[in-house]
Order: C-alpha cells, then structure tokens, then sequence
C-alpha cells in the first residue's frame, strides 16, 4: 500500500498563487450572516510574519455553488491576514457530541515543512462550555487562544503565536489531525 | 459529502514519511516551529468533509510556457500524473496548484532579488483539474535552480511547487516535485528533512517519454498520493 506523499514547504514565492479575492468566502453571492475574521501571525521572536498563507476552511454552512467553505488570505507587512465569510452554525462532533460554532485555519510558510493546523471559535457562544475539543484543553491561557474576541459588530479577532514567547507569551494551540 | 465514506476518518501518516516542524538544518524553522505538543484531535465532519472547487468558479490555467501566444524561455516540459489515496482509489475533478520559478531560476515575485532575469512570457502559475480517472496535466518550462542564503553556497534544486486538495480537509498537502539526477537534492535541507529515503525519493518525477511530444516537449510522470481513509465499518 502506497503511504502519502510527504509535505515540503510552500516557500517564500507561493504569492504567484496569491488572488486576493478568495480571502471573500461570499464572493459567489453566499447568502446567510456575514462575519470578517482577522488576526496576525507571531513568531517565536514576537515579530510578524508577514509571508504566510492563512487557509480557511468550514463545514458549516455546507458548501455550495454560491459558497466554497474554503479561503485563503497573505498576512501583510504587520503579519495580518483577514477573512469575510458566513458564520458557522453547530456541527456534529464524535458520538451524541455537538461541537461549537469553529473555524478550521491552516498556515503554510517559509519555515513550515508542513501546514500548521488550528481552529478558531467563537467568545461568547454557549457551546464553547461543552465543546469536545476546548473542553480537552485544561489551561485557560492556552485554551483561549483558540477563541476569537469580538472587535466591533460581526468582526472577530483571533491572533496566532506559532512558538512559546521569550516573556511567556502563551503559544496558539496546533492539531494533530 | 454526506456518504458514509466522506464522514469516515482519515487514517494516521506512515512513520518517517511527514518532515518535522522542528529541522534544525533548515534555518527558516528555528523560530516558527511550535515548542508545546500538538493536541491530537480525532476526525470530526470539519477534518473529514473538505472543500470542492469547482472549474467554473476556479478557471484552469494548464499551460504555463507562454503569455499571450509568446512563448516562454526555457526547456519545454510536460508534467502529468495520477493522484491516488493511500489505497490506490484516483481521486477525479480534484483542483491541483503548481508555482514555479522561470529557466533561469527567477520566480515572478517582488521578494525575489536573485539577480538572474525576469521573462515577460512566464508568470508561474498554474491550475488544473483532475479528469475522471484521477489525471492531471500542465505544459511549463523546465525551473532554474536558485540561490537562497540557508547557509553557505546553499541552492534549491529544481523544483516544482504542487498544492492538491483531496477528498477531505484532513488530506490537504503542499510538497514540491523534483526532476531526475539532480546533484543538489543530496544537499538540500528542505528535501532532505523527509526521514525515509523512500518517501523523499517519491518527490522525485520521472522522466515519461510516452508523453514526451516529437519536436515540441520532454514529459514528466507525477504521480501523488493522499491520506486515505479508515476502513469502512460494515454493518452487521
């Protein structure tokens, strides 16, 4: 049986690939609530970084042909990427569970031979107390890196520090799917 | 997908044949590795169901070797090949990326400032769609290999840049395709932080000359394989 082809970096060109408009998950005419997520991307020096592609994908809204579930932002000069889409609803977890309203983020970058992976939920939403996946997470700082604060109405926040800071800095939480 | 099958986990990585995130030779990773453990997290409907793009909202761009009808400097080349899962099932109408520098080792991006030229009829980039059996196919030019300042002399092979999507979010994969006897691979930290030789090797193309086209193109054979998924549990 063959096994998977390995990973390899996506370097510090892969802007060839870089259309600005699939950071607009409505852009095909989505119907549904409207949310802007944005952050920026630490890295162990506390400085930006500012080549990473920051990949978004949902399960719920289910996609269709007016919504792809999936995008893809460039974070910026100060490291920030950023994001419209449809808020997401509940989804099934594993057995009877029922998971939070969550967004699944991948980053790909110079200096990542495979793609980090982490979620992004939502502060505030009665779910979060029960959610499988936080619920597993026993620290609170290290928990809330995974939940995005409100920064005006509809836009969320939700910042991510690859690597444990010199002063502490708690480092964003990363899966092992 | 609401079959069983798009609900059903994937299964783990073979051992060896996933790089780290912590590759010491490879400078880049010193200060954007995660120190903590990753939290393993077992297949939800968000790792098992995945994107499908679609050729009609993401148009194909299959052939990279010219720009408006002037074609590009360079070896012409053609790449194709089959992607799979893990258990040999060709995975169709699936949306393959590639990137790539020019022949002379330049890649058409602002950032890059290796002092080799830039070539007005080649831009790089490239988009196809898997066909009913699992195919894809691109026309390009053969890539330069480039300087990068990693340590002293250090030089990327040839190489060519894939993204594919698969089946399921949890099968998503960026790697890079390398050609046939080059002398930099043995010296190159990013394809050689792949532990299992092997797996490494598979990242090597082959040379194809069942598609290589009289006074025109030499071909290529990539072949890609995805995770694959759990056994279906059978009921009863």
């Amino acid at each position: 049986m063959p096994a998977a082809t390995s990973s390899q970096t996506i370097g510090p060109f892969w802007h060839l690939l870089d259309h600005l408009e699939w950071a607009d998950l409505t852009r095909f005419g989505a119907a549904g609530a409207q949310i802007m997520l944005a952050g920026s991307v630490i890295d162990g020096d506390g400085n930006p970084v500012t080549d990473a592609a920051v990949e978004l994908w949902q399960s719920d809204p289910p996609a269709d042909d007016r919504f792809p579930g999936f995008g893809r932002s460039r974070t910026d000069e100060r490291g920030e990427f950023r994001f419209t889409t449809l808020k997401p609803g509940p989804v099934p977890g594993r057995g009877n569970a029922q998971q939070a309203p969550h967004l699944a983020i991948t980053l790909h970058a110079r200096g990542l031979l495979k793609g980090l992976v982490t979620r992004a939920y939502f502060a505030g939403e009665p779910l979060n107390e029960t959610d499988p996946l936080l619920s597993s997470i026993e620290d609170p700082r290290r928990r809330a890196t995974l939940i995005a604060e409100p920064e005006g109405k509809d836009r969320w926040r939700i910042d991510i520090r690859l690597q444990r800071g010199g002063q502490g800095e708690t480092e964003t939480v990363f899966l092992d799917i | 997908m609401e079959t069983a099958r798009g609900r059903t986990p994937f299964r783990p990585y073979q051992p060896g044949t996933q790089p780290p995130y912590d590759a010491p030779a490879y400078g880049s990773t010193q200060k954007r590795h995660p120190h903590e453990s990753l939290l393993r997290l077992p297949h939800t409907i968000t790792e098992t169901a995945g994107p499908r793009l679609s050729a009609a909202q993401f148009p194909p761009i299959p052939d990279l070797s010219a720009v408006d009808g002037k074609s590009a400097l360079g070896e012409r080349i053609i790449v194709h090949g089959l992607i799979t899962d893990e258990d040999g099932r060709p995975i169709p109408h699936t949306i393959v990326e590639i990137w790539q520098a020019n022949a002379s080792g330049r890649y058409q991006h602002p950032a890059d400032q290796h002092d080799a030229p830039l070539d007005p009829n080649f831009r790089g980039e490239g988009r196809a769609f898997t066909d009913d059996n699992g195919w894809y196919r691109f026309t390009s030019i053969k890539p330069g290999a480039y300087p990068w300042r990693n340590h002293h002399n250090a030089w990327r092979p040839n190489h060519i840049h894939f993204s594919f999507f698969g089946s399921g979010f949890a099968a998503r994969l960026i790697t890079q395709m390398y050609f046939p006897g080059d002398p930099l691979l043995e010296l190159d930290p990013v394809f050689l932080s792949i532990p299992d030789e092997a797996a490494r090797n598979r990242l090597i193309c082959k040379f194809d000359i069942s598609v290589t086209e009289p006074e025109w193109a030499l071909g290529y054979r990539f072949d890609v394989v995805l995770r694959g998924r759990e056994a279906t549990p059978t009921e009863g």
